[in-house]
């Protein structure tokens, strides 16, 4: 038991210590950080967290990925839970063969569909908005989402749903009272990893974007470009970004086991 | 009942045919014509694929992807499955590591890259001043260097996430089981190898697998952290596809590329899952 404990204890220290060593870096000066190493900032400043908290373009890019991200999620439960409702509850014609379809786009690398995503949605005009990722963003979550589901509601009995409507539920009163509360925690899951999906990505929401709309990984890889790192700027913002995650996982750490549990996801 | 299934299917549907089909389609259709932005596109049937699998550098690149994709899944698995043996399973500390492990997965991969970049460049990182010190030379700016560093920075990223899928399969195993070894008087070795690993046979397929497709995927943080370099040594799939379709003029040939990158993944995930199902099988 000792040894088991101390394995993990160093698996977890080197787990955190490039983190440490991005929030230390986040509280030192540019000239700490190019002229030392220290393992704690020498002169401590939040210098580098004013700089993003009083600028516009920052909290611009912040608080517009984080509403993408919430409009994705939101698109994809709406419409994952009724597909996902039709897989788990009945078997037509061709369903395993567009499940499966469904689930190669879980696998479909995003580098592969840069051009037509941005000849198709300057074509929808829709080139620069929020819209545009969020509904890219679907290409990989919303399989994902019908995939988690679906497990879901297939551990719940198809009696349940007979009940209900022999005692003269309408489907839709069934589907609100009685069958979403007992999927709950399969939508938590499913949320949480749609969320954590579109809050990483990078490659399509830059493509995506120009001027407009500016998500926050895109504005951290864009200001590396121009004249060289702004090092403590850009460790102050990854750390920034790492706060939504945290936040989330704290909430939902119970259901993850379950969900994962569901071997679905 | 038949003719209700299509309107819950509609709305996924139709989002996926403008984030997925349509899209595929386009690098279909574009892959089968000679493309340079402003000029008339020429139909050449499979002439793009043709000069696609005759570029060096694509294969140069593909090679390397293999074998990041075997190294990682070669250190990945075992080390999660191994540390999910080891996690607690109740008491106060299970929610403190769950958060911990579920961290990495929740960065942005761009600040994976960025936070990796922060770690190990010779000039400010402490990693390099680290080895210094114990007397071992480090550099990511040689190429051998750089490509071990992708790949820890790999396996720090997503060891957490076949952690997890692991710890939750290990939870799913009813007690009885392990029960009735005990009372075979079975060794612990024998229990692992007759109870828990084919119990955790689904996890695991299911672990490869998205450990598999992903690693094809990969961008963001080695992209940040090496752009590839130095020279290649550490461009993998994904850079050098969206190299092309970004930078280059042949849009047909960066589609064929595309595709042929495409198929790749969903080639080597259908074997990948038929195969470990087999294997279980014969178990």
């Amino acid at each position: 038991m000792k040894g088991k404990t101390i394995i993990l204890i160093i698996y977890f220290i080197l787990l955190l210590i490039p983190i440490y060593w991005m929030v230390n870096t986040s509280f030192k000066t540019n000239f700490e950080i190019g002229r030392m190493i220290t393992l704690v900032p020498d002169k401590g400043t939040s210098d580098n967290y004013l700089k993003i908290f009083t600028s516009p373009i920052w909290m611009k890019s912040f608080g517009q990925t984080l509403l993408y991200v919430f409009i994705n999620v939101a698109i994809v439960l709406v419409t994952a839970v009724p597909a996902a409702y039709a897989f788990s509850r009945f078997k037509f014609r061709g369903s395993q063969h567009l499940f499966f379809w469904l689930l190669t786009n879980r696998m479909a690398p995003g580098a592969a569909f840069l051009v037509p995503m941005f000849t198709l949605f300057s074509a929808l005009r829709l080139f620069d908005t929020l819209m545009a990722v969020s509904l890219a963003h679907c290409l990989f979550n919303l399989p994902l989402a019908i995939w988690i589901l679906e497990g879901f509601m297939r551990g719940i009995p198809k009696q349940i749903d007979e009940t209900a409507f022999i005692d003269g539920y309408s489907f839709f009163r069934f589907f609100r009272k009685i069958f979403l509360p007992l999927i709950k925690q399969g939508i938590g899951v499913t949320a949480f990893f749609c969320f954590m999906f579109s809050w990483v990505e990078l490659l399509l929401s830059r493509t995506l974007t120009s001027v407009g709309v500016k998500p926050v990984t895109v504005a951290m890889t864009r200001s590396l470009g121009a004249g060289g790192w702004d090092y403590g700027v850009i460790a102050a913002a990854g750390v920034l970004t790492m706060i939504p995650g945290a936040v989330v996982v704290y909430f939902v750490r119970n259901y993850i086991v379950k969900g994962f549990a569901m071997g679905r996801v | 009942m038949k003719t209700k299934v299509i309107w819950f299917l509609l709305p996924s549907l139709l989002v996926m045919s403008i984030s997925a089909f349509l899209p595929v389609m386009t690098v279909l259709n574009y892959s089968l014509h000679v493309l340079f932005p402003g000029s008339i596109p020429q139909y050449v049937g499979l002439q793009n694929f043709k000069d696609a699998l005759a570029d060096a550098k694509l294969i140069n690149a593909m090679r390397r992807q293999f074998i990041y994709t075997i190294e990682i899944l070669l250190i990945q698995i075992p080390l999660g499955l191994a540390l999910a043996l080891t996690l607690p399973r109740r008491g106060i500390f299970v929610g403190l590591v769950l958060v911990l492990l579920g961290i990495p997965l929740l960065i942005p991969w761009n600040v994976v890259g960025i936070m990796w970049r922060l770690f190990v460049r010779s000039d400010i990182g402490v990693l390099p001043a680290a080895f210094a010190r114990i007397g071992l030379a480090y550099s990511v700016e040689s190429a051998g260097d750089a490509w071990w560093t992708i790949v820890i920075m790999d396996v720090w990223h997503w060891t957490p996430l076949v952690t997890l899928l692991c710890y939750a399969g290990l939870q799913a195993i009813p007690q009885e089981f392990y029960q009735a070894a005990k009372v075979d008087a079975a060794s612990k070795v024998a229990t692992f190898r007759y109870v828990t690993l084919p119990k955790l046979r689904h996890v695991l397929i299911i672990a490869v697998l998205l450990r598999c497709m992903d690693s094809f995927k990969v961008y963001d943080e080695p992209f940040i952290l090496t752009a590839g370099g130095p020279g290649s040594s550490t461009e993998l799939l994904s850079m050098y596809v969206s190299r092309q379709a970004i930078g280059a003029f042949n849009m047909g040939l960066s589609s064929a590329m595309s595709l042929v990158y495409f198929i790749i993944v969903l080639v080597l995930c259908y074997v990948l899952y038929i195969a470990m199902s087999k294997i279980g099988e014969r178990k």
